[in-house]
């Protein structure tokens, strides 16, 4: 049986489901949430091997309109961002960043151009201060937030072979692209995307049939629940960043390696917030660098470590840091001042008093698999 | 015949002829969930009751052990090196942390039986 809810958490449309399967519900950005079903190495295994299904419905879903339309709306909101927007055609996705006037990180999010609407996710402990924040600066538009919809995410090399037998259009769609699918009966909002290095799948689908429509995929052979302590080890063997931990406001998108996702006509451009800051660091560099580290031992290195060079001077500290089941070897990932950053520096992480020898490594840490079509 | 003890710490002691092999209880390992390293004592070190004597690392945290007992620490569990997994799979038997040299018995006087630390663990539920 699982830990019974305290009065002052949310549950997601699938937490009976989730106490009726055993998971350890923990509570995690104001929900109670799985932590684990039956253990986090196996349902780690279930998504790089097989196909996992996570619970992701405490994310914020929002639906952005302009009574112009969707390059509209798509204008306005580039604003908030520096991800190139405007170059979205029907059903491609892309993630982005909400920078703050000093260049910091506010929140990373994906945007689809969903034909007449911008479709939104945003991280679950940010949602609150997001949605404020595009109610009061996405100038002339209208932000529907969509709790009532819950989000599912179907991970893993198998998990095309599982969507694709319910429908066959899931197989064909492109890496970061998104639409409308009848998958089995259920009418669901599929993105081609996640957050484990892996093939998969983002779905979106009304709360009150999320339960029906998990059963549903939890009938083929391929598909196991995995909860968030899995998709933490895999994000981070992906070498992604988890937001409050590796990114935040204290970061910009240049410390934290993500130069990336600024478009080259917002390069150009600017116009985004914290361009000034950015735009110099991107053509200067910064003072310390988001780096991977590849520890020799199994002795994982937690966020908070001091990072030190070989004569014990402290060079950085870890932001996220575990041991990471597919690579077989405690893996971190942390800011460096940037003399250190480059792949090969051998640096040590201080774990209680003790140097755990570390290699500057480049992400990911395990190869990303995604769809090539 | 070794006889066996609990702490409220959830380690388990089981002592013969002045020594000690410790480790942590099946209820531990459920909760810590899988362990992927256990950080041990050196052999040789001398160690006292409540001392933070080894930690266990599992996929989401680390989690520090307390000795039940003072005393000298005269042999580890090699095999847990290169399979922390032991803990999981027989917490109470192959995945023994240490064992110690006990330096005084009494220290064991504190320490529950297996039906009080049954009765223990019901309470926390």
């Amino acid at each position: 049986m699982g830990d019974p809810t305290p009065e002052n958490l949310l549950t997601t449309p699938l937490d009976a489901l989730h106490r009726e399967l055993g998971a350890r519900m923990v509570p995690f950005a104001g929900y109670a949430m799985p932590v684990q079903y039956s253990g986090i190495l196996h349902e780690h295994a279930q998504a790089r091997n097989h196909a996992a299904l996570f619970d992701v419905s405490h994310m914020g879903q929002a639906e952005v309109r302009h009574p112009e339309g969707i390059e509209a709306a798509a204008r306005a909101f580039e604003a908030l961002v520096p991800g190139d927007l405007m170059a979205l055609k029907p059903g491609q996705i892309r993630y982005t960043l909400f920078t703050n006037p000093a260049g910091g990180i506010l929140d990373d999010l994906m945007v689809t151009n969903a034909g007449d609407h911008l479709y939104v996710v945003v991280n679950a402990g940010c949602k609150v201060d997001d949605f404020k924040h595009m109610h009061a600066g996405l100038e002339g538009c209208t932000v529907t937030e969509r709790p009532d919809l819950a989000l599912l995410a179907l991970q893993g090399p198998e998990a095309a072979k599982v969507l694709a037998r319910l429908c066959p259009e899931a197989a064909g769609m492109a890496f970061m692209t998104a639409r409308k699918l009848d998958v089995a009966g259920f009418t669901v909002w599929a993105s081609r995307s996640g957050y484990t290095g892996e093939d998969g799948y983002e779905i979106s689908v009304p709360g009150d049939r999320a339960e029906a429509f998990a059963r549903r995929l939890l009938e083929e052979p391929e598909v196991e629940f995995s909860g968030l302590g899995a998709r933490d080890s895999l994000r981070l063997e992906a070498g992604l960043c988890l937001y409050g931990s590796d990114i935040d406001t204290a970061t910009t998108p240049i410390e934290a390696d993500l130069k990336w996702t600024i478009g080259k006509r917002r390069r150009a451009e600017a116009g985004f917030p914290g361009a000034e800051t950015i735009l110099k660091q991107l053509a200067e560099g910064t003072a310390r660098r988001r780096v991977g580290l590849r520890l020799d031992g199994r002795q994982p290195a937690r966020a908070h470590t001091a990072i030190v060079d070989a004569s014990g001077n402290k060079i950085g500290e870890v932001t996220s840091g575990g041991f990471g089941p597919t690579v077989e070897a405690a893996i971190a990932m942390g800011y460096v001042d940037a003399a250190h950053a480059a792949p090969g520096t051998r640096v040590a992480c201080s774990v209680r008093g003790k140097a755990l020898t570390a290699e500057v490594v480049t992400m990911p840490f395990a190869p990303h698999r995604y769809y090539k079509s | 015949m070794a006889k066996i003890y609990y702490s409220e710490e959830h380690e388990w002691i089981s002592v013969e002829g002045g020594v000690g092999t410790v480790g942590i209880t099946e209820y531990a390992q459920e909760q810590l969930g899988d362990v992927v390293f256990v950080e041990l004592p050196e052999v040789g070190a001398s160690i006292d009751k409540g001392d933070d004597v080894a930690v266990v690392e599992s996929v989401k945290a680390a989690s520090e052990v307390y000795s039940p007992v003072s005393g000298e620490v005269v042999e580890i569990n090699e095999e847990l090196a290169d399979a922390p997994g032991l803990v999981n799979q027989h917490a109470e038997g192959d995945g023994w942390f240490y064992k110690v040299n006990l330096t005084d018995d009494s220290e064991l006087d504190d320490l529950l039986t297996r039906a009080e630390y049954k009765a223990f663990l019901e309470g926390l539920e």
